[in-house]
Formats: structure tokens, sequence, C-alpha cells
């Protein structure tokens, strides 16, 4: 083929060039791009808040002189990264680009509906970025009343109104692929026949659209509390701000499941392809997808054990969060069976899926001693808990929509990424990761607590040992950002299928066509039907 | 028409496909409806129990009549709309246009009714939270409280009719559409037109009946 004939040739990032055709497009994989722009935008403004954050706390005294601008800055690092960065990710990039590719399916089942949760998420970015430029909250991402309700001067409504804004596009995203799924799967695609990236995805928008809502009405009611200077969570009334908390973490916590439930759904397509053999107990993996998308409505309570809750709902509580260790776990032996045995080739999706399995192993287990209650009394609201958190949802999410976006960049672009770059950029992520946040393991269980923009000097070192690791770090988000952008313009074109990976959107062209498959696929064959590795070798 | 001859989009394999995704669509939304109005019952049935008589004292400020009357014009906008449906099921779009009509109508005398009516009433008996709160003595806090339920889960509950007025009316201007074989829009509205009947069927006790008596 020559140079001009792949300029010219068919597919959807070829059909129209004018802006309209991005803007009022109605097809998801172009929605997708969409909203990959706007999430990478989000994601370096809340990383740029965390990088002020690390640059702070290298001195005890703390860089940054007021200790409310600190504040204000954990604050937006946590509300971006969390509603405009890490609940979107993966479903609205890699989801909306796939659900409707894997399913063998022409689009989602509702395309205007999923531009306009894209329009709706640009709407609360920019409410959000307002609220930051306006001066910023102060409050910590999870609102606590009365602290919000009556006490905090920074823009407080503006913020709270983002977020229910940027809910509703959550819950137009979750609908669509949940009645996607139902609706438009192949010929012969059977629901054990589905590839379990959209199984979790299934499982991820159950939580979307229930829990959502949730949110939307606790923030209504801190809004109208703040707005009117009386309200439901105001205890002079007889109100009770301990139902904020309750209400809050009963969508936040399932949230904390939407975070991560996609990144399973990647790495079980990955670990697969990369070892050149099925996936170890398929049936598992599903079931555990979606017992985790069910005990995480019921595990909320384990938020609030210091917060004067009955002893007797706190046990139950931390029953109830050791139960969604089970699922996860079976994940990741089912990951590690998958290898055993295995062909394992080892680009850089591979390795991101690898540091993934690592470092959220270390999260989830890390849970667990903040799941019991005698630990958890020590050890909740220091550096530990937020050592654990980002190990799950950076060392786990992250690193997976860094596995996800290079594994499917082939089929997204056209292009193959520089190998080797991307290898280096895998590698040097996870040791800036470890570097970063497990000296924040120490230093939670030594007893630093959150939340500070001062220490004492005794924890120096480990803290210039985290600021050291977040520019580590920094280096690993910034490479892929430079050799991805690069790959646009100067990567190799990429087969169809250069990964030689199952599943129907390795059937199509990369980059597929606007109507995604030439005819509708029929599948026969068993979800990562890989032949047995002797075999492939046989045939090389 | 028949069947095999009815539009649908590139997605589906026919408009039967495309009508059902339609509608699980909308169950679904409703779904997540409910749980958005959820913890606004949750909370005030939680607050009511801490605060009883503060509560009982709220309620007995409220309008019984206009509250009742209400529910009978929300009510019979909901049957009208639902005759509508089956009207055009069996093909009689003249009859879905008078049903669409009357349901908007009656359900534009319920906004009235309690905006322009009920809500002027509350405001000039000083109901509205705040300093200026007519109740006073020790009952004072939880009938506050009662009023900030009231005050924001009828505004919540109007919006959400004033959204199902713009959706009936845009039905009524689509109707010339509708036929037998093709009136997914018609069921889609109808599912939401009476969920927001639910709403106000949960709403109407909590506010005028529960706590009323001596």
């Amino acid at each position: 083929m020559s140079v001009t004939d792949l300029h010219t040739e068919k597919s959807y990032l070829t059909d129209g060039f004018t802006l309209r055709s991005w803007l009022l497009t109605t097809d998801h994989k172009r929605i997708a791009l969409l909203y990959l722009g706007s999430i990478t935008l989000f994601f370096f403004v809340g990383g740029l808040a965390a990088a002020l954050i690390r640059y702070n706390l290298i001195v005890p005294e703390g860089m940054i002189g007021s200790a409310e601008t600190y504040n204000k800055l954990f604050t937006m690092h946590g509300v971006v990264m969390v509603w405009f960065f890490l609940i979107p990710a993966i479903p609205v990039t890699l989801g909306n680009f796939l659900v409707p590719l894997m399913l063998g399916a022409r689009d989602l089942a509702f395309p205007r509906l999923n531009l306009a949760s894209w329009y709706l998420f640009v709407l609360a970015g920019i409410v959000a970025l307002y609220s930051v430029v306006a001066g910023g909250v102060d409050t910590g991402w999870t609102f606590y009343t009365p602290l919000t309700s009556a006490y905090s001067k920074g823009h407080v409504v503006a913020t709270v109104v983002a977020i229910f804004i940027a809910g509703f596009s959550s819950i137009a995203t979750g609908l669509n692929f949940i009645i996607t799924i139902h609706q438009l799967r192949a010929p012969g695609m059977t629901w054990y026949k589905m590839p379990v990236f959209l199984w979790s995805l299934y499982a991820t928008s159950v939580i979307l659209v229930l829990a959502t809502p949730v949110l939307a009405m606790t923030l209504l009611l801190l809004a109208f509390e703040r707005i009117f200077h009386i309200g439901v969570f105001d205890p002079a009334i007889g109100g009770d701000p301990l139902l904020f908390q309750h209400l809050f973490w009963f969508y936040s916590h399932p949230a904390v499941y939407v975070m991560i439930l996609p990144g399973f759904g990647v790495i079980s397509e990955i670990v697969p392809a990369f070892s050149s053999k099925t996936l170890f107990g398929y049936k598992f993996v599903v079931w555990a997808s979606i017992s985790i998308a069910v005990i995480s409505f019921l595990v909320w309570g384990h938020h609030m054990f210091v917060a004067g809750t009955s002893l007797y709902s706190a046990l139950v509580f931390s029953i109830l969060s050791f139960m969604v260790a089970v699922p996860s776990a079976i994940k990741v032996f089912n990951w590690i069976g998958t290898m055993h045995n295995g062909f394992i080739r080892f680009d850089a999706p591979m390795l991101y899926a690898i540091g993934f399995i690592g470092l959220f192993t270390m999260g989830g287990l890390t849970g667990l001693f903040v799941a019991a209650l005698a630990a958890d009394v020590h050890l909740t609201q220091t550096y530990f808990v937020v050592a654990h958190f980002h190990y799950v949802m950076v060392g786990g999410m992250v690193s997976a929509f860094f596995a996800g976006l290079h594994f499917w960049w082939p089929k997204i672009t056209g292009r193959l990424y520089p190998e080797m770059w991307g290898r280096a950029g895998a590698v040097i992520m996870f040791l800036g990761f470890n570097l970063t946040f497990f000296p924040q393991f120490l230093l939670g269980y030594l007893g630093m607590p959150r939340r500070y923009h001062s220490y004492p000097p005794e924890f120096q070192v480990l803290n210039v040992l985290s600021s050291a690791g977040a520019t580590v770090l920094a280096v690993g988000y910034l490479l892929p950002l430079a050799y991805l952008t690069w790959s646009l313009l100067y990567g190799k074109r990429a087969s169809a299928n250069p990964w030689n990976a199952t599943g129907l959107e390795w059937k199509t062209q990369s980059p597929p066509l606007t109507e995604n498959f030439i005819s509708t696929p029929v599948v026969t064959d068993p979800p990562y039907h890989y032949p047995r590795p002797e075999v492939a070798q046989h045939h090389d | 028409m028949t069947e095999a001859s009815l539009t649908h989009d590139f997605q589906y394999s026919n408009a039967r496909h495309q009508a059902e995704s339609a509608i699980s669509g909308m169950w679904l939304f409703l779904a997540s409806e409910v749980l958005f109005f959820g913890p606004l019952f949750l909370a005030w049935i939680y607050s009511r129990h801490w605060n009883q008589s503060g509560f009982d004292e709220g309620a007995r400020q409220t309008d019984l009549m206009l509250g009742t009357v209400n529910t009978v014009i929300l009510l019979t906008s909901s049957l009208a709309y639902s005759a509508g449906v089956a009207f055009i099921e069996a093909g009689n779009r003249r009859r879905l246009i008078q049903c669409c009509v009357i349901a908007w109508l009656l359900g534009a005398a319920f906004l009235v009714v309690k905006f322009g009516i009920e809500w002027r009433h509350d405001f000039s008996k000083g109901l509205f939270p705040g300093p200026e709160f007519a109740i006073v003595g020790p009952l004072r806090d939880g009938a506050q409280l009662f009023f900030v339920f009231y005050f924001l889960g009828t505004a919540l509950h109007g919006l959400h009719m004033f959204v199902g007025l713009i959706l009936v009316g845009w039905i009524i201007v689509r109707a010339r559409e509708f036929s037998p074989g093709y009136y997914t829009p018609v069921s889609v509205v109808g599912l939401y037109w009476s969920f927001v009947d639910m709403v106000w069927i949960i709403l109407y006790p909590l506010i005028y009946l529960v706590g009323r008596g001596p």
C-alpha cells in the first residue's frame, strides 16, 4: 500500500475532518476520543495539584506558606481525580470505544445520549475549573458536614454542582452500556462468550446507575443547607451530620469499585493475550465482578468506624468488607493461573498489567488492615489509608488504564507506539509509584495524620523519599503523553490484529470503519480461544 | 405500515428491537430515579423519627384539602395518558391526542395548585425555614426540618412534572407519526409520567397524612 492510499483509507478517523464532524458526532469511537482528550486534561490538572502537595511536604513546616492553600490543593486533587479522571477514565474512553466492537455491534444503543453525556461532562468540568479559579474549596473531597454546610469559606456549591452534573454524565454512560450489552450482542455472542472486559463494564454500570443518584440527592441536600443556612444535616435543629456520611459513602464506596472494576476487565483481556492462553476460570472471574458490584453496596459503614456508629453495625460492616476481598483475590489468582505455563510476551501492555497485579494486591491486602476494627482505630486518618487507596487507585486503576491504552492504541489510532519507550514507561511508572507511596505506609503506621500541611521533623526522610518518587512518577506519566502523541504522526501502521489477540475488536481493520464491521460478525469461538502455546510454536 | 417497512437506527436489527431497547432504557433510568428520590425519603423518615412532635406540628400546617385535590388531579392525568396509550395501540390517533391534551392540562393544573396557590400560602404563612419561620416554641426546630423536606421534595417533584409536561407536549406535536405499529415514544413517556405519580404517592402521605391526627 502506498503512502497516499494510507491517508485516504476509509476509517472512522477519515470520515469527516470538520470540527462539526467531531463535536456533533454520534460515533462511539469518536466520542471515546473526545472523552480521552478531556480526561487527559483533568488527569494533568489533578496531577499538578498532587505535585504541589508533594512539593509542600518536602520540609516539615511546609514549603507552601498557608495551610488553607494546602487544604485547597488536596481537595482539588481529590475532586478532579475522583470525578473527572478515575470514575470516567476507562468506561468513557476504552469502554466507549470497545463495547460495541467487542459485542459485534455497530454502535451503542443510544448514540445521542452518549454524545450528550460528553457535553454534560464538559459542562461539569468547566464548572469545576471555575470553582478552582474562583478560589477553590478547602473541605476535602468528602465534603463532610457541618464543615461544608456551615463553616467552609470556599466555593462549595459550585464544586458540588460540578459533581452533580458529572454524575448525570456517568449515569447516562452506565445506562447506555447496560442496554447495549443486553440488546446489541452479535449473533452467537452469548453472555458466557463475552470478554470479561464487558462483564466488568456491566458490573461497573450497575453501580453507576444505582449509586450515583444517591450522591446527587445527598449533594442537593448539602447545597440546600449551605444556601439557606438550614438543613437536614444541621444538628442545631435536630438534623444529623452522620446521615451525610452514611449517604455519601453509600455512593462513594461503590464508586471505589467503579474505579477499579474496569481495570480488572482490562487486565483480564491483556493477561490471556500476552500469555497466549485462555483465561483461567472464566466464569469465576465473571461472577467475581458481579459479586464485587453487589457487595460494594453493603460496606459503606467501614468509613465510619471512628465516627461514633454502633459497635454492632461496625462489626457487620467489618465482616462484609472482608468479604469483598474474596472475589478480588479470586481474580488475582486467576490472572496468575492464566500466566502459569503460558507463553508470555513482555510487551508494554503486559508490563503494565503485571505491575497492576502486584500493586493491586498490595492495595487490596492493606485494605484488610483498615477493614479490621482494631487496626483501623490506629490507622484511620493516617497516611496508611492514603497509601492503601493510592495503591488501588493509582497503582491499580491508572496502571490498568495505561495497560489498556497501549494494548488498544493500534486499534484506536491505526498506529503502533514505539515498543521500547512503552516498556521504559511501564517500568518507570512502577518504580516511581512504589517510591512515592510505599513510604506513606510507613508514615501512616508511625502516626503521621493525613491532610496536614506540616509535620514533625522525624517524618522528613520518608516524606522526601515520597516526594522524590512523585518526580519519577511524573516522568512516567509524561513519557507516554510524548511518545503516544509522536506515534500518531510517525508510528508504524498497525495491522488489524498486531498482538494476535482474540476478540471481535481485532477482527476488523485498524482503525475501524465508522460502521465497525463490513458485515455483522457471527460468534462461534469461546472467549479467549488462544491456541495452546506448544501448538502455536509448532506452527512457527 | 408493516413492521418490516418501519425505519430503525443502523445499530438495531429491526424496529421492534429498537423499541425494546428504548423501553428498557427508560425502565433503567427510572430505577436510577428511584435511587435519586430514595435518600430524600430515607432522610425524611429518619429525621421524623428523631423529631416526631416537631414534624407533626409541621404536617398540621399543610393544606390537606389542596394536597388531596392535587392527588386526584395527578392520578386522573395518568389515567388519561394510559388511556391514550391504549387508544394508539388500537389505532385511534385522534383519541390519543385528546387524551394527551387532557393529561397535559391536568398536569399543568397540578403545578398551578401546587406552586401558584399552595406554595404562595405557605410563604405568606411564613413556613419557609429560616429566621422568619412562623412556628415558635419547642417544636420550632423539628417543624423547620419538616419544611426543609417539604419544599425540597415538592420542588423536585414539580421539576419532574415540568419535564413531564414538555415530554407530553412533544408527544402531542409528534402524534401524527404514531400508529399501532410504532408508538414507542408514547410508551416511553408514559412510563416517566407514571413514575412522577409514584413519587407523589409517597410524598402525599409524608407531607399531609403522617402525624396529622391529634
